[in-house]
């Protein structure tokens, strides 16, 4: 009603203040408007550019053939970035679910718990290269694997580490009380009401939380450098001494290149990886609306 | 389990310091005020110096990259900042249903886009357009009034493009925290500032975004550490100058981040390892301050009751 009044629609003569705070509020709503318009509009040229370019530069060759220098197919890239990645989620899940549980249910309150969580989510702050740096310094040299998929691959997981854990804390959280205390009244032991209830119940929390992570791994570039670098080559089956290649290299080293057959590559590279990405973001949405439509 | 967390982040504030220790006693407090980063005659015979084993001529200071971080990330800070408020407000008080969460979606997917595609965006298509026509246009005009914006406007590389490109990269985080924080406002509050005859944009801007101040500057910071830490697309628009202080909003700059892998190579090809050391030197540095930026924030954050909803 205030709006009416404001836009004019009750008093036939508005007074001068009000015709200023008229304006002001107009003014406020195209401001913001504006902002949502121009992060609207950057996203959108952003995917458009990648799949106008990407998709021109995808052939059956890029996927059945390995990089050779500067041309050939990415089949190479595609395996190490989803080997890379696959076998950092699969690190990373048990210990950040396990973290997390110790953080939603015990010790909460307590000191330890407090610093755990803190240095957890200042963990989620570390600049992705210093992991790699880490990475590099540890593994690469200290413990001799040299560039290598483990390398590579335990540097992702501890970057997904306190995503996972978080995520975990967090879906645990918003289980009612009343749940875990049914559970408990029905003569269940500690571990029996975490392993068949609380996690159940908590699971789509968890799996969104995991599928970003996924996410956000396949698409970093720095720490990779530091600890798979790279390779022109298929993945031979060694987790050590054998550098891997993978897509995000592609994008950012062949695009430097003078080379058409180069770019393209790199496009199609691009493509490939803000699909997934997309995707994984996609069905991550999904999932939590189901839950949140099925809970109100 | 849950203890590895912690204590990976101590080991690596732990090997990085051990890795770096030869060349933190080598430099000194030089290495944060020079701009000397240099490393030395590659093919001399290594000599000692101050007990440490280096090549002739080299020497390390890194002022440049720290001015050229902080430079680039409070540009991207001073953009995303706005842009995220304005559209959380939209999002929050002007769309309802199926819109709102779209636009939800369509802002935080800007999280999404991995880095190196970001810069694959700035290299192809920002760079051309704001090296040709946007720059050379800003010289001309507020270059005129505010000197920093005048001089030579580049090739397009450089400190605004990165700064550009990195607000981006940051506005989500600051625009889906403030939406999630003004969606959780009580109603009362909302409902008494219209009863006492404000409009709805000014129950917003005066009662809803001062409730939220908190959050919103925990946020700003969080979203400043993602900035100081971001390296591939900074890699890919900066220029990465070498040993030189910016002049003007156009010149080209490295930031620590983007300098680590950008000197991976030549690093490696010191016999010495001083070069790798003091690396990893750059990286101790940032580290310490990304740690310092998002303890501030978390602290900030978990005071206003916050810390589960940040989007991160």
């Amino acid at each position: 009603m205030i709006d009416n009044i404001l836009t004019g629609k009750l008093s036939a003569k508005p007074s001068v203040l009000l015709l200023k705070r008229r304006w002001m509020s107009r003014f406020w709503w195209f401001v913001t408007g504006l902002s949502l318009f121009i992060l609207g509009f950057s996203l959108l040229y952003l995917l458009g550019f990648v799949f106008f370019h990407g998709a021109g530069a995808l052939t059956l060759k890029t996927f059945t053939e390995d990089t050779q220098g500067i041309a050939g197919g990415l089949r190479n890239a595609i395996v190490g970035s989803l080997l890379i990645s696959g076998l950092a989620l699969a690190m990373a899940i048990p210990v950040g679910v396990s973290a997390g549980i110790y953080l939603a249910e015990y010790d909460y309150g307590r000191l330890v718990g407090r610093v755990a969580r803190f240095m957890s989510d200042v963990l989620v702050g570390v600049p992705s290269i210093i992991l790699g740096y880490f990475g590099y310094i540890t593994m690469v040299v200290y413990l001799g694997w040299k560039f290598s998929l483990l390398a590579a691959s335990i540097t992702l997981a501890i970057m997904m580490l306190p995503y996972i854990a978080r995520t975990t804390e967090m879906a645990l959280r918003e289980v009612p009380h009343t749940v875990r205390e049914s559970a408990y009244a029905l003569g269940a032991g500690e571990g029996r009401v975490m392993l068949r209830i609380m996690l159940p119940a908590g699971r789509t929390g968890i799996l969104t939380g995991i599928l970003l992570s996924l996410s956000i791994s396949l698409g970093e570039t720095a720490p990779l450098i530091y600890t798979a670098n790279w390779s022109n080559y298929m993945w031979e089956g060694h987790f050590t001494n054998e550098p891997v290649s993978y897509l995000t290299y592609v994008i950012w080293s062949y695009i430097g290149e003078p080379y058409t057959s180069a770019h393209r590559l790199a496009y199609a590279a691009a493509f490939l990886i803000v699909f997934m990405v997309l995707g994984i973001n996609v069905i991550a949405r999904y999932v939590l609306r189901n839950k949140s439509g099925h809970h109100h | 389990m849950a203890v590895i967390l912690p204590l990976s982040l101590v080991a690596i504030a732990v090997f990085l310091t051990l890795y770096a220790w030869p060349a933190i006693h080598f430099n000194g407090w030089g290495f944060l005020v020079h701009n000397d980063w240099d490393l030395g005659r590659m093919y001399g015979n290594p000599i000692v110096k101050d007990g440490q084993t280096i090549l002739p001529g080299a020497s390390y200071g890194i002022l440049f990259l720290i001015v050229g971080t902080l430079l680039s990330s409070l540009i991207a800070i001073i953009l995303a900042l706005p842009l995220g408020v304005f559209s959380a407000i939209f999002i929050a008080e002007g769309l309802k249903g199926p819109l709102r969460e779209a636009a939800s979606f369509l802002v935080e997917l800007l999280a999404a886009v991995p880095s190196v595609v970001y810069g694959l965006f700035g290299y192809i298509v920002l760079i051309p357009f704001l090296g040709h026509h946007v720059y050379p246009f800003l010289t001309q005009t507020i270059g005129r009034v505010i000197p920093w914006f005048g001089g030579e406007s580049g090739s397009g590389y450089g400190l605004l493009t990165a700064g550009f490109i990195l607000t981006l990269m940051i506005v989500p985080l600051i625009s889906a925290t403030l939406r999630d924080a003004l969606n959780s406002t009580p109603r009362a509050l909302r409902e008494s500032g219209i009863s006492m005859g404000a409009s709805r944009m000014e129950v917003v801007l005066r009662i809803l975004l001062p409730q939220n101040r908190k959050v919103l500057i925990g946020a700003t910071i969080l979203a400043l550490g993602r900035a100081l830490g971001e390296t591939m697309a900074v890699l890919m628009v900066s220029g990465n100058a070498l040993n030189v202080l910016p002049s003007n909003a156009y010149s080209s700059v490295s930031t620590m981040a983007s300098f680590i892998v950008s000197q991976l190579d030549s690093a490696l090809q010191d016999p010495t390892g001083m070069a790798v050391m003091s690396l990893a030197e750059v990286g101790l540095v940032l580290m310490l301050i990304s740690i310092l930026v998002n303890a501030a924030a978390r602290a900030l954050l978990s005071l206003s009751g916050m810390r589960g909803r940040v989007k991160t």
